[in-house]
């Protein structure tokens, strides 16, 4: 049987092989995802971002046991950095999640950003898209933690949870730019220790801040070690999702992410257009060596390339 | 398009929580391009070969230092089987005696690495018989 049909029958060796085919960009899984994308668009995404160390993994891991009870089948894609050295990496958030690994309603991968950068890799939705078609209820990205640029984060999920631990003090003012547009949800993670409900205020002060017309991301302490106030975050996570069903939101956000989604494909081809028609030609490296010597200037060159490409 | 790197799930069987060996070698797989799941201590067979195939490895790399290896390093192998994965390599560490690897050998783990071995060799080994999917 073709990978597809299996995995529509929810064949996890089909599943597997076709996540490592879209992170090769191999067109057996882009036809895959084309044949089924209307199969797609039923699960909940869910994004857990913040800074490393959090509790992301430990979090995930609770929020699908959860979800495990109610019998949702549930998919788990962890983003860690890859070297840029060497083009290596260690993923370890599976090490958290350990008594997932056999339940068969449960299917967790771990990515390698592969030089991406953003805080997933470039194959992330695409995975999405696979995991969505073997047919989970709910799929969460946990990214590497970066603490201010995972922006990418809000353009892949549905609902973004923002991981925060007491004692960031002045972190938070340093990187609230950046969290407070992110987040549909705070939690405030490892409330076991000192510091959570300074931790808590913060982010309410930071939070009223902004009107909000709709939905105002909660704050939500928890323990995610000590399985304390998980399933107070499971019940924002869904109601964000319904909240947004009862207006025109969810609509948007997924128009939204969709015109990103294409931008970013056009984007990764185009650059793999430029790259192949300039090594056609005389090839980038002359091109730019001729900029250097101020015998040709950048604005000339990108004409140059780019009616290559039209013809 | 770059070749992409080999996929190793680098795993603690049995109970023992001797993890210094096991994260010195998923360092040195990193260090050589190879991208590394690491699992953790405590792993079952079960365990460890339902995350080779949801990871869709190349490679499944155990170690053992509590004496366990003769029951545990087989018994993921035959699982694999059982899954129609034995395509993926399988290798294993620790401190083992000389007697028993021809056995654990002979069983289908592929090497066995022990004390004192350089990690280059596992590297090589590793690239030299991977069968890459
Ligand atoms: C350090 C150590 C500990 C530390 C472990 C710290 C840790 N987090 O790892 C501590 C103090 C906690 C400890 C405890 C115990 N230990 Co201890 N420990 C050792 C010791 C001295 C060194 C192990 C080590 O870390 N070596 C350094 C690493 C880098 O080397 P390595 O693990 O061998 O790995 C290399 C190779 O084997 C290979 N390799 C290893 N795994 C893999 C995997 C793959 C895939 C590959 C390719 C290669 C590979 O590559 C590595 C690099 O070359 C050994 C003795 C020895 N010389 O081996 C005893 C030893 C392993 N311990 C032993 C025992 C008995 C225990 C205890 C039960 C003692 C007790 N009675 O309490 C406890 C058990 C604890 C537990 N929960 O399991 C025995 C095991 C006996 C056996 N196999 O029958 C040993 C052999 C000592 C002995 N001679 O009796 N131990
Ligand atoms: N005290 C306390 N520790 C916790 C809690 N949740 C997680 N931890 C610990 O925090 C450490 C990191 O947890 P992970 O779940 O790996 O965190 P992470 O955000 O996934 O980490 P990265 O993926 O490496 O960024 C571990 O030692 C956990 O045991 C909590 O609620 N309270
Ligand atoms: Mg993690």
């Amino acid at each position: 049987m073709e990978l597809g049909e299996r995995l529509i029958k929810g064949d996890k060796r089909a599943c597997a092989r076709l996540i490592s085919l879209i992170e090769n960009n191999d067109n057996r899984a882009i036809e895959v995802i084309k044949k089924h994308y209307n199969k797609t668009g039923n699960a909940h995404v869910i994004g857990i971002t913040g800074p490393p160390g959090g509790g992301k993994s430990t979090l995930t891991d609770k929020l699908v046991k959860l979800l495990r009870k109610n019998d949702k089948k549930v998919g788990v894609i962890a983003v860690d950095p890859t070297s840029p050295f060497t083009g290596g990496s260690i993923l370890g958030d599976r090490v958290r999640m350990s008594d997932l690994a056999t339940d068969p309603g449960v299917f967790i991968r771990s990515m390698g950003t592969r030089g991406h950068l953003g805080g997933l890799s470039k194959a992330t939705k695409g995975a999405v898209n696979i995991l969505d078609i073997y047919g989970v209820d709910y799929i969460f990205i946990e990214t590497v933690g970066v603490g201010q640029s995972e922006v990418d984060i809000v353009k892949s999920s549905d609902t973004v949870v923002m991981v925060m631990v007491p004692g960031l003090g002045d972190d938070i003012q340093a990187i609230k730019a950046g969290i407070m547009e992110i987040g549909d949800i705070f939690a405030v993670n490892k409330s076991d220790l000192d510091g959570a409900d300074k931790t808590a205020l913060e982010l309410e002060m930071m939070l009223d801040f902004k009107k909000y017309d709709t939905w105002r991301p909660p704050v939500t302490k928890l323990s995610a070690v000590k399985n304390e106030g998980v399933n107070n975050l499971l019940d924002n996570i869904i109601n964000h999702k319904e909240d947004m069903l009862k207006n025109e939101n969810f609509k948007l956000r997924r128009e939204k992410n969709a015109k990103l989604e294409i931008l970013n494909l056009v984007e990764e081809e185009l650059m793999e257009m430029v790259h192949k028609i300039t090594d056609e030609h005389e090839g980038l490296d002359t091109i730019a060596k001729k900029v250097a010597l101020r015998k040709s200037n950048p604005y000339t060159s990108r004409d140059e390339i780019i009616k290559l490409i039209k013809k | 398009m770059a070749e992409r790197p080999i996929r190793v799930l680098v795993a603690k069987p049995g109970l023992d929580g001797h993890d210094r060996g096991a994260k010195v070698v998923a360092r040195a797989l990193r260090d050589a391009g190879m991208e590394v799941i690491y699992t953790g201590l405590r792993q079952t067979p079960e365990q460890i070969v339902s995350a080779a195939i949801q990871e869709d490895v190349d490679v499944v790399a155990m170690s053992i230092l509590s004496g366990a290896h003769n029951h545990l390093f087989p018994k993921v192998v035959k699982l694999l089987k059982k899954e129609n994965a034995d395509d993926i390599l399988v290798v294993g560490g620790g401190v083992i005696p000389e007697d028993d690897i021809p056995s654990l050998k002979e069983a289908g783990i592929k090497e066995i690495f022990t004390p004192g071995t350089p990690t280059t060799e596992t590297i090589d080994f590793i690239k030299k018989n991977v069968k890459r999917k």
